[in-house]
């Protein structure tokens, strides 16, 4: 196994010229949690016209947590990033409202898969050497979790995926997990690939008068195509259905009438 | 043919039932042959466990003590080893398997599979996106390997077959890259079964009102030998850790039997347990959601129906 020190070398270099930590910040554009989605009548995909499209909730978690690092001073620069087609801009200026620093967009038509999309990132990350990376567990449309703890294998970096508690100190994060068992906690050491779950914090809400400053803070579009990515190989989807119903049920007038039943059923 | 690998989950010595559960959903691949690897300080008892689950071929024991609490940067390297020869490598759809499979297929190549619920043939399955809400079909290249996690309320346990299986020692192949460090593991305790794979569930909701009022639920599930849940507005009201989390952020089960006391039945948490077979619901609001997809529904204070059918039962 080849152990690559390569980057953190690099990292600690750029510390000691001076340079900060900067915080990258994937986020991608989804319906919005509020929606109940629906599969279109003839089985083709999700419907998604004229409905509302947000930052994913759990990227909305990521951003927050890295304008919270930068506030406390330990990160100098918030970058926010994504991929897809010219709307997801208006999640990157939501982003830039929220108080990142500025926005990459990689331009791409039709779906990136976790694989493509974790090679998208490392280019990124290639050229701006971040500290932290910083992602949702997952995405709530395709609701897949990969594409962090890809990045940190591409990358040949540290992973802490579903962090609920993020503490930096010293050139390392301590990071508290939301696993199975309960709260697992990670020691990494930067840079480093970080997902964060739920109660990681609740994301800030955005002031008119940010909005209005975001329309100036940089917005750079970079060709997918200049970023020299291999797309393959891809999984094929060939058909949306809606889940199954479960059955009406019944209204019990007791509890007796419950145990009854239950044991009817063979279930007490 | 599909050759399988499972990368076991087990704790304490134990395997992990999500383990037995993607076994089952292996055996649905009609695969040639199905080995089990278990990668721990002492692998050997669960292992010998793992030797008499039914269609197990072979189990490969991978001893360090680095493995005593293995992160996923520490074993990916050591899975795409083991791959070699593999068709399919699959992990449990929990938050171990979450963890490490992503970076095993990236390592291979390949994008995963996430959250298998049913297997068409050993490159065709259907998975849940939009937390459930639909339902879609997704073929993997043949001539890649598999990478995929299987969601475990989606399938039952496998049990123990007729043979045992050999259990083969294996030599790690990788180094611990010395940049991820286990500190520390706490788990919120509780002796009762465990919530993501019990037969029987109760869990309770905000209306319980209180960390000691909560204790109901837990005398109640004590009675019916159930595991103890509950609604994300309980977890965060802090009546119970988070671990207890029942819905789409938290687990999602499939118990024989559920008990909603006192849960309206939030989209999210619905989520989590519409693959339940019988779901009763008790809440003082008989329009609460929780009744649309409830089997049995019982409209009242629980605070007496619940001590009521514990005396019942």
């Amino acid at each position: 196994m080849h152990v690559n020190n390569q980057d953190t070398l690099q990292y600690a270099l750029a510390q000691d010229n001076g340079l900060e930590m900067k915080i990258l910040v994937p986020i991608k554009r989804v319906v919005d949690y509020n929606v109940r989605v629906r599969v279109k009548s003839d089985g083709s995909g999700i419907e998604t016209e004229g409905v509302k499209m947000s930052i994913n909730p759990f990227d909305e978690i990521a951003l927050e947590e890295a304008l919270r690092i930068k506030e406390a001073g330990n990160a100098e620069e918030v970058v926010v990033c994504s991929i897809g087609s010219k709307d997801c801009q208006q999640q990157l200026r939501t982003g830039l409202a929220m108080g990142a620093d500025r926005a990459l967009h990689v331009v791409a038509d039709g779906p990136v898969q976790p694989l493509a999309a974790a090679r998208i990132l490392l280019k990124l990350v290639e050229r701006e050497q971040p500290g932290i990376v910083f992602l949702g567990k997952q995405a709530i449309d395709d609701d897949n979790s990969q594409t962090g703890q890809m990045l940190a294998a591409l990358w040949d970096r540290p992973q802490a995926t579903f962090a609920s508690k993020v503490t930096l100190a010293d050139g390392k994060v301590t990071v508290t997990r939301e696993v199975d068992a309960g709260l697992e906690t990670l020691e990494v050491d930067l840079p480093a690939v970080l997902t964060c779950d739920l109660r990681l914090n609740e994301p800030r809400f955005v002031k008119l008068p940010e909005i209005m400053k975001a329309k100036r803070k940089p917005l750079d579009e970079i060709a997918l195509d200049d970023l020299g990515i291999d797309h393959g190989p891809r999984l094929e989807i060939t058909a949306f259905e809606p889940p199954p119903k479960r059955g009406g049920g019944k209204i019990l007038g007791s509890a007796q009438e419950l145990v009854d039943e239950l044991k009817n059923k063979g279930l007490l | 043919m599909a050759r399988i690998l499972i990368i076991a989950q087990h704790e304490d010595g134990k395997l992990n039932p999500a383990t037995a559960k993607t076994l089952k959903g292996a055996l649905a691949f009609g695969a040639e042959g199905i080995d089990i690897a278990v990668f721990g300080s002492q692998p050997d008892p669960v292992a010998a466990e793992a030797a008499k689950l039914e269609g197990v071929a072979r189990v490969l024991t991978i001893a360090h003590e680095d493995f005593a609490h293995a992160t996923a940067a520490r074993l990916a390297p050591e899975v795409q080893a083991l791959a070699e020869g593999y068709s399919h490598i699959l992990g449990p759809s929990t938050t171990f398997g979450k963890d490490l499979m992503p970076r095993v297929a990236a390592l291979l190549g390949v994008n995963q599979v996430s959250d298998i619920q049913e297997v068409i043939d050993a490159h065709t399955f259907k998975r849940p996106i939009y937390a459930g809400n639909a339902i879609i079909t997704v073929k993997a290249p043949q001539d890649q390997p598999v990478v995929a996690t299987i969601r475990s309320a989606s399938f039952s346990s496998a049990v123990a077959g007729d043979s045992q299986a050999d259990i083969v020692a294996r030599e790690p192949a990788a180094e611990d890259p010395g940049h991820t460090r286990f500190v520390k593991l706490e788990t919120g305790g509780g002796d009762g079964p465990d919530l993501q794979t019990a037969d029987r569930v109760v869990s309770g909701g905000r209306a319980l009102g209180s960390k000691e009022k909560f204790e109901l639920i837990f005398e109640f599930a004590g009675k019916l030998g159930a595991a103890v849940g509950a609604s994300r507005a309980a977890v965060d009201a802090g009546y119970v850790p988070n671990e207890l989390q029942v819905g789409q952020t938290g687990k999602i089960i499939a118990p024989e039997l559920y008990f909603a006391i006192g849960i309206s039945g939030a989209i999210q948490h619905l989520t989590g347990i519409k693959d339940a077979g019988t779901i009763v619901a008790i809440n003082k609001d008989g329009e609460a959601p929780i009744f649309e997809i409830a089997d049995y529904g019982l409209v009242g204070d629980l605070f007496e129906i619940v001590p009521e059918l514990e005396k019942l039962i």
